[in-house]
């Protein structure tokens, strides 16, 4: 007997096909989690789930018939609720008001009973272990209060199925041991849930299925136990490994006796980072290996001074930055390529010349003024040298291609002459033939001198391009794969927790 | 439901939170209030034609249009939207009230309501299902209503007496000494109060301002709230309007410049977040008296110039903003 049924659903974005016949399963009472990595499809799946898309093909069935949610709210009424990842609630308002929005308790004059509300609100946390006044506005409460709050709010409504977007990613340890607590009382309950999360341990400890997407297909469904760590983590990052399918040259150029140009020690940030420690030589591409939420991008981002540290070092050729903020570490010689090159990265309305020019304008201006015949000598020069593909240095990087948005970005950072180069998937979403460029470009710059730091979803690119691999989860190093051992099958035992 | 395994959450840290967070909530909501009545104080002390009955009545009076219209802005920018079409309706409504007070006074309400009410209800739908600012749609619907106040009152040179007797008699007639008009005003406040605070509608007009993508996937009807403060406004301006022209015995032309600015003062003033999301209209009501009160002060004191009265509400604006930034990052930070 199935609670929730999809069959071979597909759906297609312009460029993309997110989801290509996918057919899920969950049974009630069940605990199933929903894995991948990113563009995987899961949330494209979840978002079919609950209204919030509709498939191209494919068939919804829900509680024995067919079913097709219009909008979010149809889904709701019909008892599948949604946690999201950040709490979507209304933090201006009351914790209760939030708790009853739109199902507010009514007297018989039509209007809200308050005092109904809030001692209803009042006895519906105490089973979740918040105890607080409901009268609170909820952005107040702490982040583990409020996901219960969304919890309870998501189960209040008569709920048969709730999916969970990564209900963890937020909460301290003894949070999530309520969660799991309520998760326990829920499944005992008949309820289904949909489990979404890339924490390994709690998966193995809190689900019965697994169903693994990868390129919006399903790869892998069946009970989790079954399935050994090492198996769901190569089925995850999977694809078949061909060599010298990167553009890397594969000659490992660090000089191992160098003193290390960036020196990590004990990185701490609240529960996303404990203890990261590694080290960078001239020369060497170390990559960040590990799963979604790791913490790898915040491993970068904390060394660029860009995320919260609560303590831990970082030296650029021997000189402690002291707490990193962004400034200092520009100023040390670190360059940190974001993730998101569109959000955090380029100003796409601004030209090729004024974003490569952005980051040294205080090195190519005297007395406030800025030397346009100098601004010109540094632009062409990374044009060239990058291959930049552009009408002119004044056309709007809106304009380009993904690839020469990248390339564009490089030079900004190259030009402020770093001595650590900290590259956030550089190659997502550009093409075969500027991801090949972007490749041989890391290659030379690390041969010219430069540590280079790599994170890729990309397993070949982590592998091929790194001279060592330090291999992260759930904000831990738990291994560092040199020489021989950069292999993917070492990365993937390390990432499972398989390898000693 | 019980959960064996749960411990308690938020025990120790929230005593201290709670109590900061009550403090700083009371100042938020309460603080026009405060400085209203210190205001008045100081006033009854200081100056003594501040000191009657008649005066207190006179700025009722004069502050029951501002009163309307400030009622509507506060549903409005509690969405996180805002209206600059509400000066130009009043005036509109004031001229439409006069001319069709000829058919009597239901028609001298009933027709700046539909007028009124159409063009909340246009600015509503374009808000709301174009996306469109708040901001540029009322300020096109303040330019397209202002335009057609000209146009039907002959470039403003026209203008319409009211002819209805009973219409006047609202306008002039008192109950307890106290405006006819102060008391509708009063019982549409009280009206309003109750919707904002204990009904459905009200917690969505919260949701809404508080977190547009969080209410919507709560299931509240985003949409359909935009549109009916935006009706509401307009409505409420209309009304406004017609009073007004209930008062002077005719629809004046020349009022209402900048009307829905004093507006989006006194609900800003009276706590409501300009962001959306929080305020009360209590507070409002506040603000519109506190303002009032300002101006009434200027012109006891004679021989200054009542432009000082903009000078001082606006010192006074910037003064609370300031204030209101200061409280909210002071609650985040709990």
């Amino acid at each position: 007997m199935s609670l929730l049924h999809v069959t071979e659903v597909s759906k297609t974005f312009p460029g993309v096909r997110a989801l290509d016949r996918v057919s899920f399963t969950l049974r009630p009472g069940e605990v199933h989690a929903l894995v991948g990595e990113n563009g995987a499809g899961k949330s494209t799946l979840i978002k079919v789930l609950t209204g919030v898309y509709q498939p191209d093909e494919g068939e919804l069935t829900y509680q024995g018939s067919p079913a097709r949610f219009g909008t979010p709210m149809d889904a709701q009424h019909a008892g599948i609720s949604t946690i999201y990842q950040e709490v979507n609630l209304v933090p201006l308002m009351s914790v209760a008001q939030n708790l009853f929005l739109g199902r507010e308790p009514r007297n018989a004059l039509g209007l809200v009973d308050r005092k109904r509300m809030e001692r209803e609100a009042r006895e519906l946390l105490a089973g979740y272990g918040v105890t607080t006044d409901v009268r609170r506005p909820l952005g107040t409460l702490a982040l583990g209060a409020q996901q219960m709050v969304a919890l309870a709010r998501a189960v209040m409504i008569e709920a048969k199925v709730v999916i969970m977007d990564e209900p963890t990613s937020s909460l301290e340890p003894r949070e999530v041991r309520t969660l799991f607590g309520v998760i326990r009382d829920l499944h005992a309950r008949g309820i289904g849930i949909v489990y979404v999360s890339h924490r390994l341990d709690e998966l193995y400890e809190i689900c019965d299925a697994v169903t693994i997407l990868r390129d919006g297909r399903v790869v892998h469904t069946g009970q989790l136990a079954e399935l050994s760590r090492i198996r769901l983590v190569s089925l995850m990052l999977g694809r078949e490994m061909t060599e010298g399918a990167t553009a890397f040259s594969g000659a490992a150029t660090g000089d191992g006796d160098a003193p290390p140009v960036l020196r990590v020690r004990g990185l701490n940030s609240r529960h996303k980072l404990h203890d990261v420690s590694f080290d960078v030589r001239p020369g060497e591409v170390v990559g960040l290996g590990g799963l979604l939420g790791a913490g790898r991008s915040e491993t970068i981002k904390a060394i660029g001074g860009a995320y919260h540290l609560d303590s831990g070092d970082v030296e650029v050729d021997g000189k402690d930055l002291r707490k990193p903020t962004t400034v200092r570490a520009v100023k040390a010689g670190i360059a940190v390529q974001p993730e998101d090159r569109k959000a955090e990265g380029i100003i796409p309305t601004l030209s090729v010349r004024e974003n490569i020019a952005l980051a040294v304008l205080p090195r190519l201006s005297r007395l406030g003024l800025v030397s346009d015949a100098r601004v010109d000598e540094v632009v062409t020069a990374y044009m060239t040298r990058l291959r930049i593909k552009a009408a002119s240095p004044d056309q709007a990087v809106g304009d380009l291609s993904g690839g020469n948005q990248q390339k564009v970005l490089l030079a900004r950072l190259l030009a402020t002459g770093p001595k650590a180069l900290l590259l956030d998937e550089p190659t997502r979403g550009i093409d075969v033939g500027a991801k090949a460029e972007v490749q041989s470009l890391i290659d030379e710059l690390a041969a010219e001198g430069l540590g280079v730091v790599l994170v890729s979803s990309d397993a070949e690119e982590l592998i091929e391009g790194s001279d060592r691999v330090v291999v992260l989860r759930d904000g831990v190093v738990v291994g560092t794969l040199t020489g021989a051992e950069v292999t993917t099958e070492d990365l993937m035992a390390a990432i499972a927790g398989e390898r000693s | 439901m019980t959960v064996s395994e749960a411990p308690a959450i938020v025990v120790e840290d929230v005593r201290k939170a709670e109590r900061t967070d009550h403090v700083v909530g009371a100042v938020q909501r309460q603080g026009a209030l405060a400085v209203l009545v210190i205001v008045v104080l100081i006033s009854l002390m200081a100056f003594p034609g501040f000191r009657s009955f008649d005066n207190a009545a006179t700025i009722l009076v004069a502050a029951a249009p501002p009163m309307l219209i400030a009622l509507g802005m506060t549903f409005v920018i509690i969405t996180g939207g805002i209206d600059l079409s509400v000066g130009s309706l009043y005036v509109l409504g004031g001229v439409l009230a006069a001319w069709a007070s000829q058919y009597g006074i239901l028609a001298a309400f009933a027709l700046p309501l539909a007028v009124c009410g159409a063009i909340g209800v246009a600015n509503g739908l374009l808000i709301a299902y174009t996306r469109m600012a708040p901001f540029i749609v009322t300020l096109a619907a303040l330019l397209g209503a202002r335009g057609l106040m000209r146009a039907i009152s002959a470039e403003g040179s026209e203008t319409y007496l009211v002819r209805d007797g009973a219409l006047r008699r609202l306008g002039n007639g008192s109950l307890f000494d106290i405006g006819y008009q102060v008391w509708l005003v009063a019982a549409l406040v009280a009206l309003g109060m109750i919707v904002l605070a204990r009904t459905r509608f009200g917690a969505s007009v919260y949701a809404v301002g508080g977190s547009e993508d969080a209410a919507a996937l709560m299931g509240v009807p985003v949409r359909r709230t935009k549109v009916w403060v935006y009706v509401l406004s307009g409505l409420l301006a209309g009304v406004a309007g017609a009073i007004n022209a209930a008062k002077l015995g005719s629809g004046v032309t020349v009022l209402g410049t900048g009307m829905e600015l004093d507006a989006i003062a006194a609900v800003v003033i009276g706590g409501t977040l300009l962001t959306g999301g929080a305020g009360t209209i209590a507070g409002t009501v506040a603000g519109v008296l506190l303002l009032g009160v300002i101006q009434n002060l200027i012109n006891q004191v004679g021989n200054v110039n009542s432009n000082w009265q903009q000078v001082i509400s606006g010192a006074f604006l910037a003064l609370v903003v300031v204030a209101q930034t200061y409280l909210v990052r002071l609650r985040r930070v709990n």
